[in-house]
């Protein structure tokens, strides 16, 4: 088999067409936000709200009505609750998170559980890329290109919201509204993705392409390139190769941003572990002579 | 005409705590004042407060006549934050940070224009950066993103400059740099508070200072509220004690 058979072959499928086109822009969505939401430290927060959204999608499936606005609704009730056990009692942000986000999640397995036609639901725990069906794409499509959207197009007011809220304060803008958006562009973004990789992964998708860029570059600007580039070809290597070694596409896909974050992050020419240790090596060499 | 930051009567609680205690202090255009007093005796507090950062749960802060909303909306408000509450290894150079305080002469998307560049071009060669536009922030002296961030402001073309502790961390001849920056911006028309814990270079800088306990114990000529009883009274041991006495 010629290379281009290998490449061409599993295209030749309508679905492994969807599943390429929705992990693609899956991928590309979550890694554009992933790049601010490593800076603001905002890693814990993403899982949270990924996680939460399953009763929101859950509950929109039952009463028929569009997953976004399910899950949005759920991923502000994260926020908040997360917000108020942290603010109204001796319990520290990290533990609200882990009780917030586990027991929203608990609430959506059980609201799968008895919801009658629950074969469709499961997958959205782990994800069905292989069984999409056209609606499911042109949601995907819909959905991220809007989110991307106004991601590129507040980017600014997004950095300098990471960077320092209080200038954006100084200078008139309104920081609270700047994260509630991040946060709704957050939910928008984890039900984008969870159709491709599941809820358990969606986390990964929003945490390694920007902490991967973030290695790679001193640039903001340059990290809203790589980020998304990455995932892209991460994308598309973790889909061939589930698809010729027959494994679960989500977790292939994942694995393989998890081996580029390995990657850059021993051999990136800037911030690498393997460049840093030599040149500590090097500055004690010098030292001793 | 009204003065360029008005502080008046202003009382600020956190929860149970009392951070600012009826404060008032009335600073004239064009004049830089120190802002002295010992951790948490609210200063960070009072300049939340000029900001808009915290509502007093009493009194008024305006600046210039204008509401800090207002004044906040017209970008005349600049800050330069201290270093520890910055994100040194954020992935940004000196020239983004600077254009930052363009943000509020934009349309939505912040796009540069030609304006813009000019403006960031220039505060850079105040600030003598423009040899360290494309430095990673994290990669410059301690003087230097002090400046970086006071060229913020001049790219903001901000009226009021509030600076937390601008000499830390910073060698002294950054120190006399940017000292001499904020006398030529005063003189230019800024009004500038500056909370500072340097008290040797205070008379050398400032037209004014304000020793703070919660209120404004004292406020004036640097000579004056430098005075040792007074500094005692401010970082002092008794205060209740001491106050019958001396004031």
């Amino acid at each position: 088999m010629s290379i281009l058979e290998i490449l061409l072959e599993p295209l030749s499928y309508a679905f492994m067409q969807r599943a390429v086109a929705v992990t693609v822009i899956a991928s590309v969505v979550c890694a554009v936000l992933s790049c601010w939401l490593v800076l603001i430290g905002w890693s814990l927060m993403g899982d949270a709200v990924s996680h939460a959204v399953l009763p929101g999608v859950a509950l929109a499936y039952i009463v028929g009505a569009p997953f976004a606005i399910g899950a949005v609704l759920f991923g502000f009730l994260a926020v908040a609750l997360i917000g108020a056990v942290r603010d109204t009692s001796r319990v520290k942000e990290d533990a609200a998170i882990g009780i917030v986000f586990s027991t929203l999640f608990a609430l959506g397995l059980v609201l799968i559980s008895v919801t009658p036609s629950q074969t469709d639901l499961t997958h959205i725990i782990f994800g069905n890329l292989l069984g999409l069906s056209h609606g499911d794409l042109i949601q995907v499509v819909l959905l991220g290109t809007i989110t991307f959207a106004i991601l590129i197009f507040k980017r600014k007011d997004f950095t300098l919201y990471a960077f320092d809220p209080t200038h954006a304060h100084a200078i008139g803008l309104n920081p609270r509204l700047l994260g509630a958006l991040l946060l709704g562009l957050l939910a928008l973004t984890s039900v984008v993705a969870l159709q491709a990789v599941g809820v358990v992964l969606v986390v990964a998708m929003l945490i390694i392409p920007g902490a991967t860029a973030y290695l790679l570059t001193d640039r903001f600007g340059r990290m809203l390139v790589l980020a998304p580039s990455i995932a892209a070809v991460c994308a598309v290597v973790g889909l061939y190769a589930s698809y010729y070694l027959d494994a679960a596409s989500g977790g292939m896909v994942v694995l393989a941003q998890g081996v580029a974050f390995a990657l850059v992050y021993l051999f990136s020419p800037r911030h690498g572990l393997v460049v840093t240790r030599i040149t500590a090596a090097r500055r004690r060499k010098l030292a001793a002579v | 005409m009204a003065a360029a930051i008005d502080v008046d009567a202003v009382t600020v609680h956190y929860g149970f705590v009392l951070a600012l205690d009826q404060a008032t202090l009335r600073l004239e255009k064009g004049r830089i004042c120190g802002l002295v007093g010992m951790n948490g005796s609210g200063k960070s507090t009072l300049f939340k407060a000029i900001m808009g950062l915290v509502k007093p749960d009493a009194g008024i802060v305006t600046i210039a006549g204008q509401a800090p909303a207002e004044a906040r909306r017209t970008g005349a408000v600049s800050y330069v934050p201290q270093s520890e509450d910055v994100d040194w290894q954020f992935p940004l150079s000196v020239q983004d940070v600077v254009m930052m305080g363009r943000y509020g002469h934009m349309g939505m998307s912040r796009r540069t224009r030609k304006a813009d560049k000019l403006a960031v071009a220039e505060a850079l060669e105040r600030v003598e950066l423009h040899d360290y536009a494309n430095r990673q922030i994290g990669q410059l002296s301690g003087g230097q993103k002090k400046r970086t961030f006071v060229a913020r402001g001049i790219a903001q073309e901000a009226t009021t400059l509030l600076l937390d502790e601008p000499f830390a961390g910073v060698d002294k001849r950054s120190e006399a740099t940017i000292s001499n920056l904020l006398k030529e911006l005063a003189r230019e028309g800024a009004t500038i508070l500056v909370s500072t814990h340097d008290l040797q270079a205070l008379p050398d800088l400032a037209d004014e200072a304000v020793l703070l306990m919660r209120r404004v114990l004292l406020h004036g000529t640097p000579g004056d509220v430098l005075q040792p009883d007074n500094l005692a009274l401010a970082f002092g041991l008794d205060v209740m004690n001491r106050s019958g006495a001396t004031l």
